[in-house]
């Protein structure tokens, strides 16, 4: 039992990750109808944005010190970070110990600059080209982003720690009346669910009761009749881009102390992503999330050992297991609409 | 094999003379009269460098670049000489191999068996390479190393430490320096015997690929033939990023030690993963619970973090070492890049020098001359200790480091500290041990 | 002529004549000049021109006919290398029974996941391609590696059975004796040209398999194939039932990668799992849609630039652009090297990304397109659009 349920927090987990990117694509595909492959990368670009800040805040002088020696036997320098520096190493040593949620804040501006430039300088002159043109365009446009962090950042993972105070892990199982230690699971992901799910809330939220998202979602259902009415959909539809790779972005921030980010995360999620959109239904954003967290757990479930010893291999396919079977049986994903991307 | 040819730009080259500038077209048949594949004719001697330089190995290709270039100074006479001076032979002089000026072409593995085959293949044919090193992974390393055998030209492995590489995939063209799974079981046995005791009960997660079995069932052998027990090993697929749910299990699986049968960037993320969990402050049969990851590298362990520390590993090389092969190295690799040599640049440098100085003392390129050379061949002053290049089976036998994650770090690459320099005797098995059994090293193919 | 209408024989005559003289073509710069770096006429490149133009082209009989956009083909390609591996170690190193058997097996596997996966359309479709495939790979490269060799790639060990082998039997793949290996060399000044059997095998079975696209195209079964791509519904209206046409073209294509993957296994005795992975799904699209999905030469102009890019590119470093520039001052010399240095080598993935944007926003027709622009300049008639001209563009996906 309580492998069970420690399988199934770790589904939440993963869906979580799947739940975000999908969100996104599914809100860059209902509204604006474009496939975008680049929507990896944006994640990628959101957990660099961990990266990044978390650079910048241990931004250092370099002092030489002559007791130490390097590597080559020259007098050592040690750098001092300069937030360490004038805050005292207390203060200091703090904000850099909290650079992954500070960069939360960091990433959104960054990302929906990404996502509006990406948007207004590419994305929008191929929105009445076809699928497969968006998809040559994005997945070039995914390689050259992967590059330039490569480029800046090197291919190797670079580990980007949680603060310290989410360090340890939570006796889960005493909260349910198991035995102390039967169950724990660290904070941090535990941390990463609330998060996913606060964020699904949000964007929930505002498609549902701004106006805002209600002209969204009458653009996503009939753009041309919305543009008759003589609202610019247009602009909105940007915005909503810009959203889409700001969620992507957080959900990459958040993801960078559970694996240490390296420049091609973004292609390990990106085929993932879209079997669970598709699995979810195109274009339905429930669907997208639903299907997230169920192939998350089912996952999970597959790479129990139990599952394993009778089906040997089954956790490297059981998603596309699911996706198969799910296609066959109900033809429009879970929750997708008719006629959408179809044919 | 002996039809097998591909290009015979050489022989073309001094084939030609009789033409003597006149522009007739000439035409050859590829059994035309070359002693062997590629002879260099030229004043130079061209090598080829395969590297993976895209995908998740690329900054581990980046240094093996590096000491390539490193080692093509030092032979062309340049720079400081590096290992030259402290090489037990003395047959290489600072003049090119043999008098011909060194020159390297550069290529992309991508790790990927035909990605590296397709760039290893240009070299062949396009750039008359007379030998193929490099590359990051044992699929490669084989998959390179077959089309050395049937193209006929030299290959000195890069980092590949699958059993197989020397084991059921050896060739005769093909040589290895880096050691291998079974010798990290060897190295590491002892040393988790004295820190961790003959009690203990391991879980193994491995990935699910021929590398990760082989090394698996080495460190499977080695600990119970030391009184462990073995509780589980599980495979974990190669395209996981998130390890967590075969992590879980663990927890309460009764086991008090935890190997990882993972490289790269699955090792990164299953130390973190299983650090997340809580397993190192874990106490289960009332003592420790312990992370064992048998292969180290220093550069894929950094992004791993403060998690690496207090892990226990093996690794073929590390800077850190003072003897004087391993300092002169250090020296001259840190004086033109800044930052000291990971083990794969350190094994690649090695290669290159051993094959030079095979020709050198072989007095030819002629690939059965270069085997003829090395087989057998015992040396010192490359950093590993005396070692000896096994006739038998084309694997080095030299001392293994057994290392861990240091606590208190001093700079970004001393992440590891070295704890006991296993002597090659204790990692040495006979050339017929089962797990190594199944191939045959075939005959040295000199490509015409 | 060859029941092709003049514009058709024409563009298989430019084709034939590509291939034959590719060795030619291809290696224009001569040996030892600093340009010679750009020449492709070695024969693995020439060898992967022709059998990545062969999966395109079939490709493009399902995806620029039907508009169906498979993401799994790879799979077709790994199971032919299979195939013909497998021949070697059970037969001899005769290519011809793995060829043979490589395009049955590719054909029945082709039709298992067409049957299942042509139920569904659109991406929902493509989805259920990428998942046969991806699971192909994950079980090839893990748990099926008895038969596949796992990581390290089939290939052929001393142990196998081989009894066809004599003593007299080539010890590399080969024709009926005519070793694919071999080749023979013409030398003409500072040139040299490298006439591969191997190559001339491969160029042979791409013009068959380009000519017997034509046909497909311009054949009534290709005029069905276009009507479910423009319009299903009105197709079913008709009384028509789409379906056994589509599976028809997604088993002919499935059989054209299987024969891709035939002959790669062919001109090189070793069958990798990677073969079969997403990535390799999705460079056979892009090939396609680089080129020109719908046209018919385009996928071969696309398989062509990709793998130049890959084999080439990858090829220039450091030391070679100091040589090239080493005419201008130092400092310059400096400069333009560290400008370029992105780009190449370790970086021929940018290039080529950038490329994929620029081609898909300059020329939406694909490289067929920037082929016809030229073309127009030249001809300086802006108002010859005929039929025939038309019938070469792109057809629209969707």
């Amino acid at each position: 039992m309580d492998a069970i349920i420690l399988q199934i927090l770790n589904g939440l987990d993963k869906g979580s990750a799947y739940a975000l990117i999908a969100l996104g694509l599914t809100l860059i595909f209902g509204t604006l109808g474009v496939v975008n492959f680049a929507h990896g990368a944006l994640f990628m670009i959101g957990a660099f944005c961990a990266v990044t800040l978390s650079r910048i805040l241990n931004f250092s002088f370099e002092t030489i010190d002559p007791g130490k020696t390097d590597f080559l036997g020259n007098p050592a320098t040690v750098e001092t970070a300069y937030l360490e520096h004038w805050f005292g190493p207390e203060v200091g040593g703090a904000i850099i110990d909290w650079s992954v949620p500070l960069a939360i804040l960091f990433s959104i501006p960054v990302m929906l600059v990404v996502g509006f430039v990406m948007e207004r300088g590419l994305i929008k002159h191929f929105y009445k080209r076809e699928h497969a043109d968006q998809i040559l365009v994005t997945f070039g446009l995914a390689i050259v982003l992967q590059e330039i962090i490569k480029y800046f950042y090197g291919a190797n993972p670079i580990p980007t720690p949680a603060p310290d105070a989410f360090r340890g892990s939570l006796d889960f199982g005493v909260l349910l009346g198991f035995d102390p230690n039967a169950i724990i699971y660290p904070y941090w992901r535990l941390v990463y669910f609330l998060f996913a799910a606060v964020i699904i809330g949000a964007v929930f939220a505002f498609l549902r009761f701004t106006t805002f998202g209600m002209v969204v979602r009458a653009g996503m259902a009939d753009r041309e009749t919305v543009g008759l009415l003589g609202i610019n959909i247009d602009k909105r539809f940007t915005i909503m881009f810009g959203i889409a790779a700001a969620v992507a972005g957080m959900a990459g921030v958040m993801y960078a102390p559970i694996n240490s980010p390296n420049y091609h995360m973004g292609m390990d999620f990106l085929v993932l992503s879209f079997v669970v959109v598709v699995v979810g239904g195109m274009g339905s954003l429930p669907g997208a999330v639903l299907a997230g967290f169920l192939l998350g757990i089912l996952e999970s479930f597959a790479s129990m050992n139990e599952v394993k010893s009778i089906l040997p291999g089954i956790d490297q396919i059981i998603i596309y297991l699911v996706a198969i079977i799910i296609l066959l049986t109900r033809p429009r994903g879970l929750m997708g609409r008719k006629g959408v991307m179809e044919g | 094999m002996s039809k097998t040819t591909l290009t015979r730009r050489g022989v073309l080259k001094s084939g030609a003379i009789a033409g003597a500038g006149v522009a007739l077209p000439t035409i050859f048949t590829a059994s035309s009269a070359a002693a062997y594949m590629n002879e260099p004719t030229g004043s130079s001697v061209t090598l080829g460098f395969n590297v993976p330089q895209t995908g998740p190995y690329a900054d581990e290709g980046a240094d093996e670049l590096r000491a390539y270039e490193l080692a093509v100074e030092h032979l062309n006479g340049g720079g400081d000489g590096g290992m030259m001076n402290t090489f037990s032979s003395k047959a290489l002089k600072g003049n090119g191999i043999l008098g011909k000026k060194v020159e390297y072409v550069t290529g992309d593995t991508q790790t990927k068996s035909d990605a590296a085959r397709a760039s290893a293949r240009s070299m062949i044919e396009k750039d008359d390479a007379v030998m193929i090193t490099g590359g990051s992974s044992s699929g490669v390393a084989i998959a390179v190393q077959g089309l050395c055998q049937e193209a006929g030209v030299i290959f000195m492995a890069g980092l590949t430490h699958s059993n197989d590489t020397t084991g059921k995939d050896k060739k005769a063209n093909g040589f290895r320096h880096f050691f291998n799974a079974y010798m990290s079981g060897a190295a590491l046995a002892p040393v988790l015997e004295q820190l961790y005791g003959s009690d203990r009960k391991a879980y193994h997660l491995t990935a699910d690929y021929t590398w990760g079995w082989t090394q698996e069932e080495s460190i499977v052998a080695a600990t119970e033939a030391l009184g462990w027990e073995t509780v589980n090993t599980v495979l974990t697929p190669l395209a996981a990023t998130d390890f967590s749910s075969y992590i879980a299990p663990v927890l309460n699986s009764g086991a008090d030690v935890l190997v990882l049968n993972h490289y790269g960037g699955n090792m990164v993320n299953s130390l973190t993963n299983a650090v997340q969990f809580g397993l190192k402050e874990k106490t289960v049969n009332g003592k420790n619970f312990e992370i064992v990851v048998p292969l180290y590298s220093r550069l894929m362990a950094r992004g791993a973090g403060e998690n690496v520390k207090g892990i226990l590993g093996s690794t073929n090389w590390h800077w850190s070492l003072q003897d004087e092969g391993s300092k002169a190295f250090v020296r001259s690799f840190g004086e033109k890049y800044g930052f000291p040599p990971s083990q794969a640049a350190h094994t690649c440098y090695v290669q290159t020098l051993l094959y030079a100085d095979a020709a050198e003392r072989a007095g030819t390129f002629n690939p059965c001359g270069i085997v003829e050379a090395l087989e057998g061949f015992e040396f010192d002053g490359m950093g590993n200790g005396p070692t000896l290049y096994r006739g038998e089976d084309h694997q080095c036998f030299k001392d293994v480091l057994v290392v861990r994650g240091k606590e208190n770090p001093e700079s970004e690459f001393d992440l590891l500290e070295v704890v006991e320099v296993t002597p090659a005797a204790q990692v040495t098995y006979p050339a017929d041990h089962p797990m190594f059994d199944g191939g045959e090293l075939g005959e040295c193919n000199p490509g015409s | 002529m060859l029941g092709l209408n003049r514009k058709d024989f024409l563009l298989f005559l430019v084709v034939t004549f590509l291939a034959l003289f590719a060795p030619i073509l291809l290696n224009p710069f001569p040996v030892g000049s600093a340009m010679a770096q750009f020449n492709a006429g070695y024969p693995d490149l020439m060898q992967r021109f022709v059998i990545f133009g062969i999966f395109a082209i079939g490709f493009n009989i399902l995806f620029g006919l039907t508009g169906y956009l498979s993401f799994g083909h790879a799979a077709f390609l790994g199971v032919g290398s299979y195939s013909v591996v497998w021949m070697y170690k059970l037969l001899d190193y005769n290519i011809l029974p793995g060829l043979f058997l490589a395009i049955v097996v590719s054909a029945v596997f082709a039709l298992l996941i067409g049957f299942i996966s042509l139920r569904r359309s659109g991406i929902y479709f493509s989805i259920l391609t990428l998942a046969f495939a991806q699971m192909s790979f994950s079980l090839a490269y893990s748990v099926l590696t008895p038969i596949t060799n796992g990581e390290t790639g089939l290939q052929v060990y001393t142990s196998d059975p081989q009894i066809l082998m004599s003593g007299f039997s080539p010890s590399s793949p080969h024709l009926f004796g005519l070793v694919m290996n071999d080749s023979s060399y013409l030398k003409f000044g500072g040139w040299e040209f490298t006439f591969n059997n191997g190559y001339y095998l491969c160029a042979v079975v791409l013009m068959v398999a380009f000519y017997l696209s034509i046909r497909i195209f311009r054949s009534p079964f290709g005029l069905m194939l276009r009507a479910v791509k423009s319009n299903q519904t009105r197709l079913n209206y008709t009384g028509l039932n789409p379906r056994p046409y589509t599976l028809a073209a997604f088993v002919i294509s499935g059989m054209y990668a299987g024969l891709a993957g035939g002959l790669m296994a062919a001109m090189d005795p070793l069958a990798g799992a990677e073969r079969m992975q997403w990535t390799a799904s999705g460079e056979v699209v892009l090939m396609t849609i680089l080129g020109g999905a719908g046209t018919l030469i385009g996928p071969i102009l696309g398989a062509g630039f990709i793998k130049y890019f890959e084999n080439i590119f990858s090829k220039i470093n450091d030391s070679i652009l100091h040589s090239w520039f080493a005419f201008l001052p130092d400092g310059l010399e400096d400069a333009v090297v560290f400008i370029i240095h992105p780009f190449i080598g370790k970086g021929w993935h940018l290039t080529l990304g950038i490329l994929f944007v620029l081609v898909v926003v300059f020329l939406p027709g694909g490289l067929v397109e920037g082929g016809q622009r030229i073309a127009r300049l030249f001809r300086r008639k802006p108002a010859d659009k005929t039929d025939n001209d038309t019938s070469a563009k792109t057809d629209p996906a969707e």
